[in-house]
């Protein structure tokens, strides 16, 4: 038996969501008394592959193909399928992310596993298996119970802490033998920023509403954020109109984020963008409406105009760097 | 070809979402939508049509629900889709769902299936992958755009930090995402009085088990009020994040 965890990698490197991911499944198969084991697709060399150990991965399975360099959720499925098979996985935990989407609903078929997805907290139980998770886009939670012999669990993001148990892994390259016909995805184009803090993988988050009220006004949000060493998001309306990019836009329909301290300047609060971060450990409101919803969900507010309270928050971070 | 969008019918998101007992939803006062996502899905599946009218024949809805889901499938059909198809089942769970969604889509062979990227009731993003799977079709997640020039489909996927253009062969399953359509499209009123006259098939569901089941639901935890800061005193803000929360 075992617990089979699906580690990514970005060009060759783990992050802390891979960290948080084994973490979580050391947390797992502490429960039911199992080792974990990691899945590495894609040319992650040995050094990176050992990392893993030190979260509580007993051994790490590297699979290293050229058809699988881009993500095909098929062929992904098919290589984890086979591995969690052969290592008697009891339970896969993978992301919820863009990729945990894409891969953990196939393997559901394949091992006819059931998926509690978006999870952020250990089972509470594991006889029957009952998990935790947010439904009603934020507005309730749900423990369900998984019914089938083999679980799948996607992690969200920044929901568990990172652990460091120590260990070391053993690594096996895998020679796996991929039926090509599989691989259907054919990718044309990539464009990519590079060296740009994800606003997913951020623990600080500062982000901008129509209160900014024009797209001029955006500097000292942006100093801000890069004085906290955060990244910048707005609300739907602000993406809408153009005046931030799309990848910004969190809430319900955009990205769906929980950094430790989400900072809303001049967001009004409503329900759709609450969705998207309501799961924030922090949530700092600063709006010139008193009355403003987005004041209910947070933790401590200023009542005063955008313009005027940034450069005072951004001087007075200056004044703790200094002092 | 032929588009199927698979629909979702959920409370909408202003609704205020309450339990009778610790595992039912009460239903009462709730205004029923379609997915947001899935309306996206399916505004852009009729910008396909209404642009390549050689190419793409035929919009179809698939839903799998009881008789009481009917107007939000009529709403739908107001919108545009061509005809409908409804499983006759109380969605059990994401894999029951999309079992029931296989065994339509293998009757009427649809080149391309449109799938939310979630529900916003249950926040899965499970049911178009496990469709997927169960059909054998390729997917291609995350999706935020869908062209068609030349008979050639181009769909963009959001990766970490950027996007991708990618390809894949008829039939496919595309899960989508923000972008595939700016606004969702409405119904006029032509729409609506056609919608009466379209069909809506309703087909019996497959014997298939659920494997998740929903023990109890709980109203998330209880806040503590906002603590209000002086606007002219933002060094205090800094200093609880910084001293008190050890945030900064």
């Amino acid at each position: 038996m075992s617990v089979l965890v699906y580690t990514e990698n970005w060009d060759g490197k783990f992050k802390k969501l891979s960290f948080e991911l084994v973490s979580y499944a050391y947390g797992v198969a502490s429960m039911i008394d199992t080792d974990v084991v990691a899945v590495s697709i894609g040319d992650v060399d040995d050094g990176e592959l050992e990392k893993l150990g030190n979260y509580g991965a007993k051994k790490v399975i590297s699979v290293n193909k050229e058809e699988l360099k881009g993500l095909d959720s098929q062929a992904y499925a098919a290589v984890i399928s086979e591995i969690a098979g052969r290592e008697e996985a009891a339970v896969l935990v993978l992301s919820n992310n863009n990729t945990g989407k894409a891969v953990a609903p196939r393997l559901s078929v394949k091992l006819n596993a059931g998926v509690g997805a978006g999870v952020s907290k250990l089972p509470s139980s594991t006889d029957p298996f009952t998990v935790y998770k947010r439904v009603y886009s934020g507005n309730a939670y749900a423990n369900i119970v998984i019914k089938s012999d083999i679980k799948i669990l996607t992690l969200e993001q920044n929901s568990f802490e990172v652990n460091e148990t120590g260990g070391n892994a053993e690594i096996e390259q895998m020679d796996y033998d991929l039926d090509e016909s599989l691989v259907k995805t054919e990718i044309r184009d990539v464009s990519k920023q590079t060296g740009k803090l994800l606003l997913t993988d951020a623990e600080i988050v500062v982000s901008g509403g129509r209160g900014m009220k024009s797209p001029d006004n955006w500097q000292p949000l942006v100093e801000l954020a890069e004085l906290l060493g955060g990244a910048t998001a707005c609300s739907r309306p602000v993406s809408d109109e153009g005046w931030r990019p799309h990848e910004e836009h969190t809430g319900q329909t955009g990205k769906i984020i929980a950094p430790n301290l989400y900072i809303a300047v001049g967001i009004s609060g409503a329900t759709q963008h609450i969705a998207g971060v309501s799961s924030s450990k922090c949530i700092v409101a600063v709006n010139n409406d008193k009355d403003a919803p987005v004041f209910e969900s947070a933790k401590y507010g200023i009542v005063g105009d955008a313009m005027k309270v940034l450069p005072g928050l951004i001087e007075a971070v200056k004044n703790t760097r200094t002092s | 070809m032929k588009i199927l969008v698979c629909i979702s019918n959920v409370p909408d998101t202003t609704t205020k979402i309450k339990f009778t007992g610790d595992n039912e939803l009460d239903t009462t006062g709730i205004q029923w939508v379609i997915n947001p996502w899935d309306e996206l899905s399916l505004t852009r599946a009729l910008e396909l049509k209404d642009s390549n009218p050689g190419l793409i024949e035929s919009v179809t809805v698939a839903h799998a629900g009881p008789a009481s889901s009917e107007p939000t499938i009529r709403k739908a059909l107001a919108i545009g889709a061509d005809s409908a198809i409804r499983v006759n089942a109380e969605p059990l769970d994401a894999f029951f769902v999309a079992a029931q969604l296989e065994k339509v889509i293998t009757e009427e062979n649809f080149d391309i299936v449109l799938c939310g990227i979630e529900s916003s009731d249950f926040n899965g993003s499970t049911v178009g992958g496990m469709l997927a799977e169960f059909l054998g079709y390729p997917s291609v997640s995350a999706v935020s755009g869908i062209n068609i020039e030349n008979e050639d489909i181009v769909i963009k996927r959001e990766i970490d930090g950027g996007s991708e253009l990618v390809s894949v062969p008829v039939p496919f399953v595309a899960i989508v995402q923000k972008g595939i359509a700016i606004e969702p499209r409405i119904a006029a009123m032509r729409g609506i009085m056609m919608a009466r006259k379209k069909p809506i098939k309703v087909v019996e569901p497959a014997d298939v088990n659920a494997l998740t089941e929903v023990s109890s639901y709980e109203m998330p935890p209880e806040k503590e009020a906002c603590k209000f800061i002086d606007p002219d005193n933002p060094e205090e803000l800094i200093d609880i994040l910084q001293n008190k929360e050890k945030l900064i």
